[in-house]
């Protein structure tokens, strides 16, 4: 069985953490061996969040080594290019499509990229980059956090992990109604990278 | 998650006594030990008050464990030299989760020499099985050797998830009782002295028992190169080396002194790989043999696989591996730091203070000299040291920042000094700096930031509180009271919304040449959750003055330069600081 290692960064409080605990549960039950680390100082408070998970037939360090990422989620524009020098050459970004200013910006003292230069850094790496508005497919009284899970629907058929491994991971780690939504979410993700 | 298989591995020991004080990253252990039934768990007051606690409960001959973050173990290391002398009855177990890189920590410090300090054995794992596995291990050498056992984890270890295979629960069927024996349990100089050998016969015979300690083993690869390794560096160096020899050491102190020798001799050359300090490396070296580590690794944050690749590039030798060449680097990017939640009730106070001590200031407004020195302590509030706020200029430990401030006035500083220190950590080390300012006459502003929890490690209990692990309402200690206790009599508690009251109490206590403690009160919107309307900008009052946005509060927002207040953060008329502030009552 090939694995992958794959970044999923964002901002604290987006759910990084548990997304990350899903997709590394689905590839336990596929039978691969994972391994992820989680870097999360004060994740509650609104800085950087970055999971490494890594699953293959034997993994050792849970970290990932910069070059070697297959695969970067980006739950907001600015993360995505933060971790970029982990990715492989021609590896796989994708980006949800939200913007989140760190508040030095609010002050005037920080400028935060502009797509065109979000692109252009990524595109030094790669010219793999799936821009995705995964909000623009839900209602806005939903829980935001199934977000994430479109986002994860819609890198599905790039991921070494079946849909139905994903699926139990999430009915075991959610409550039964939510877990429902998710699923809901996950196929409509799926739909979308269909397209 | 290693933490919760350190938890995990103690239930399955039979632990029956877990105490600890939360600190990142070692504070999942005592939640998840919290969730199994028949086990008594607590937040101490203090890592030295944890492990007094843990050793109490050893002495009664139950299973004991007292976790703590690294710099804990500064603070618990007087009960954790005692307890070394002492022995143990009951298994007695030290988790220190170490945070190399200083994630979330004001220091980096390799706690593997406290065990060398104290004579006790480290054991050290390398991912969850081992954690679960070597906490086992830990109990048994525990009560084998009568003595304290060190389990030394690390954020990497800690904060990773990885497979664990468990097995059930021992049975110990143990009941609490003491047995009474002056010679063990009274370290008296005269009984002391007694006790003295017995450490060194004690740490004689472990390291005997290292040699045939299971989870030191080789490795065997092939002969050009051993690679001597404990921990997380473990699985950096085997993802480099697959093919290379390696000594993997799960009970790193006292070294098994004849496994490394025969190990040293079946290669040809010898390398360590271990994270900060070089604490194998110096005893390796001991034993007359050659061996480098610390030439080529770094000695200072944590070790990834990049890391070990630049260190052996450095010692000459090539593994064959592509190396990517890194077009871009992170290096000029946006950075992200944390801030204080919207609502947080300490962005008034700070704000305030920043204001009163010339900090923070409009753009294009002239810088002023400073007024007022703030030391500063451990918590959240410690992000007040960030701009736009600023306004914070010591951190060093908990409850430092007392101390510090009764040393700066009898040093003879002109500025007035406000100490700021949070509940938890006043309750924590705060106490005996008040007392110490009391008694010695001190004319300090000690500002208590009573957000009524633990915070910044996800919201435990502490005796101000009276929350138990389990959540579960015990007496709750009360701040107010304590201090008038110690004798101050300047004591004024303030609504932490209320930013005219915060003003006026905060000039009263600067302006007054006394002691004075003010309490600044209001709970974390984290933990009681606030659904009052969010607050709103009128933008034809709104003249851009720019002055919310030194509050530092993450809902005020600024979005093609016009101001605006992000409804799904902002907690409305619970805190409404903002709204209080605006010149223009733009804010509704």
């Amino acid at each position: 069985m090939k694995g992958q290692n794959i970044i999923i960064a964002g901002v604290g409080g987006q759910g990084i953490i548990f997304t990350g605990n899903i997709l590394g549960l689905a590839a336990m039950k596929q039978g691969f061996d994972i391994k992820k680390t989680d870097t999360f100082g004060m994740a509650q408070r609104g800085g950087s969040v970055v999971s490494h998970l890594r699953y293959d037939e034997k993994v050792f360090s849970p970290s990932i080594k910069k070059g070697d990422a297959d695969i970067i989620i980006a739950f907001e524009k600015l993360e995505a290019i933060r971790w970029i020098e982990y990715l492989k050459t021609n590896g796989i970004v994708f980006i949800n499509d939200i913007t989140i200013p760190p508040h030095s910006v609010h002050l005037g003292t920080g400028i935060y990229p502009s797509d065109y230069e979000i692109t252009t850094i990524t595109s030094q790496r790669t010219d793999n980059i799936h821009i995705l508005d995964a909000g623009a497919s839900i209602e806005k009284s939903i829980d935001p956090r199934l977000v994430n899970t479109i986002l994860l629907g819609f890198v599905l058929p790039y991921l070494f992990i079946e849909k139905v491994f994903l699926e139990e991971a999430i009915i075991e780690s959610l409550p039964q109604k939510v877990a429902e939504l998710n699923i809901e979410a996950l196929g409509k993700g799926l739909k979308l990278a269909h397209h | 998650m290693g933490n919760e298989a350190i938890a995990l591995g103690a239930y399955h020991s039979g632990v029956m006594v877990a105490a600890a004080y939360p600190g990142t990253p070692s504070t999942e252990i005592l939640n998840y030990i919290t969730r199994f039934k028949g086990i008594y768990t607590e937040w101490s007051t203090n890592e030295q008050v944890a492990m007094e606690v843990a050793t109490g409960a050893s002495y009664a001959g139950v299973r004991a464990l007292a976790v703590m973050k690294h710099v804990g173990l500064n603070v618990a290391s007087d009960a954790f030299m005692a307890a070394s002398i002492t022995g143990i009855k009951g298994g007695l177990v030290v988790v220190s989760a170490d945070d190399p890189g200083c994630h979330s920590s004001q220091n980096e410090q390799d706690n593997r020499h406290f065990a060398e300090f104290a004579k006790v054995p480290l054991l050290e794992p390398s991912d969850s099985q081992e954690a679960y596995n070597l906490m086992i291990e830990a109990f048994e050498i525990s009560e084998r050797f009568d003595t304290p056992v060190l389990l030394r984890s690390t954020t990497r270890i800690s904060h990773s998830r990885t497979i664990v295979k468990t097995r059930d629960r021992i049975k110990l069927g143990r009941s609490a009782s003491f047995n009474y024996d002056a010679a063990k349990y009274i370290m008296l100089p005269s009984l002391a002295r007694g006790r003295r050998p017995l450490v060194e016969v004690r740490i004689n015979k472990l390291a005997e028992y290292a040699n045939s300690f299971p989870f030191n083993h080789v490795e065997k690869g092939t002969n050009d190169l051993g690679i001597v390794t404990s921990g997380i560096a473990y699985q950096y160096a085997k993802e480099v080396f697959p093919g290379a020899s390696f000594l993997k050491l799960g009970l790193s102190y006292p070294i098994p002194k004849r496994t490394i020798r025969d190990f040293a001799s079946s290669v040809e050359r010898l390398l360590v790989i271990e994270e900060l300090d070089p604490f194998l490396e110096n005893q390796i070296k001991q034993l007359g043999i050659e061996v480098s580590g610390k030439k080529y690794f770094p000695i200072i944050g944590e070790l990834d696989i990049d890391c070990v690749e630049a260190g052996i590039e450095k010692a000459g030798i090539t593994t064959g591996r592509n190396k990517p060449t890194v077009a871009w680097t992170a290096k000029n990017l946006l950075k992200r730091p944390p801030l204080l939640c919207a609502g947080c009730p300490h962005s008034g106070f700070f704000f305030t203070l920043s204001t009163l001590a010339y900090r923070s200031r409009l753009p294009g407004k002239p810088v002023k000299t400073p007024k007022l020195v703030i030391t500063g302590d451990i918590g959240c509030y410690t992000l007040a040291a960030y701009p736009p706020l600023s306004a914070m200029d010591t951190c060093g430990c908990m409850g430092a920042s007392i101390g510090q401030a009764v040393g700066m006035e009898k040093a003879g500083i002109k500025e007035n000094i406000v100490a700021v220190i949070g509940d938890s950590t006043f309750m924590h080390a705060g106490i005996s700096g008040l007392i110490d300012a009391m008694y010695n006459q001190s004319k300090i502003t000690v500002v208590i930031l009573d957000n009524q929890t633990t915070a910044m490690t996800g919201h435990q209990g502490h005796p101000g509180t009276g929350i138990s692990p389990s959540g579960e309402q015990l007496t709750c200690v009360e701040i107010e009271l304590l201090v008038r206790g110690i004798g101050v009599e300047d004591v004024k508690t303030v609504d932490a919304f209320d930013l005219s009251s915060i003003r006026k109490k905060l000039r009263e206590s600067i302006d007054s040449g006394k002691i004075s403690v003010i309490i600044v009160r209001g709970e974390c919107p984290k933990l009681v959750k606030k659904s009052d309307k969010p607050l709103d900008i009128n933008n034809n009052l709104c003249d851009d003055c720019g002055l919310c946005l030194l509050i530092g509060c993450p809902a005020i927002q600024k979005n093609n330069s016009r101001l605006l207040i992000e409804s799904t953060v902002c907690i409305g008329n619970s805190c409404s600081i903002c709204k209080q502030l605006c010149p223009r009552k733009a804010i509704r």
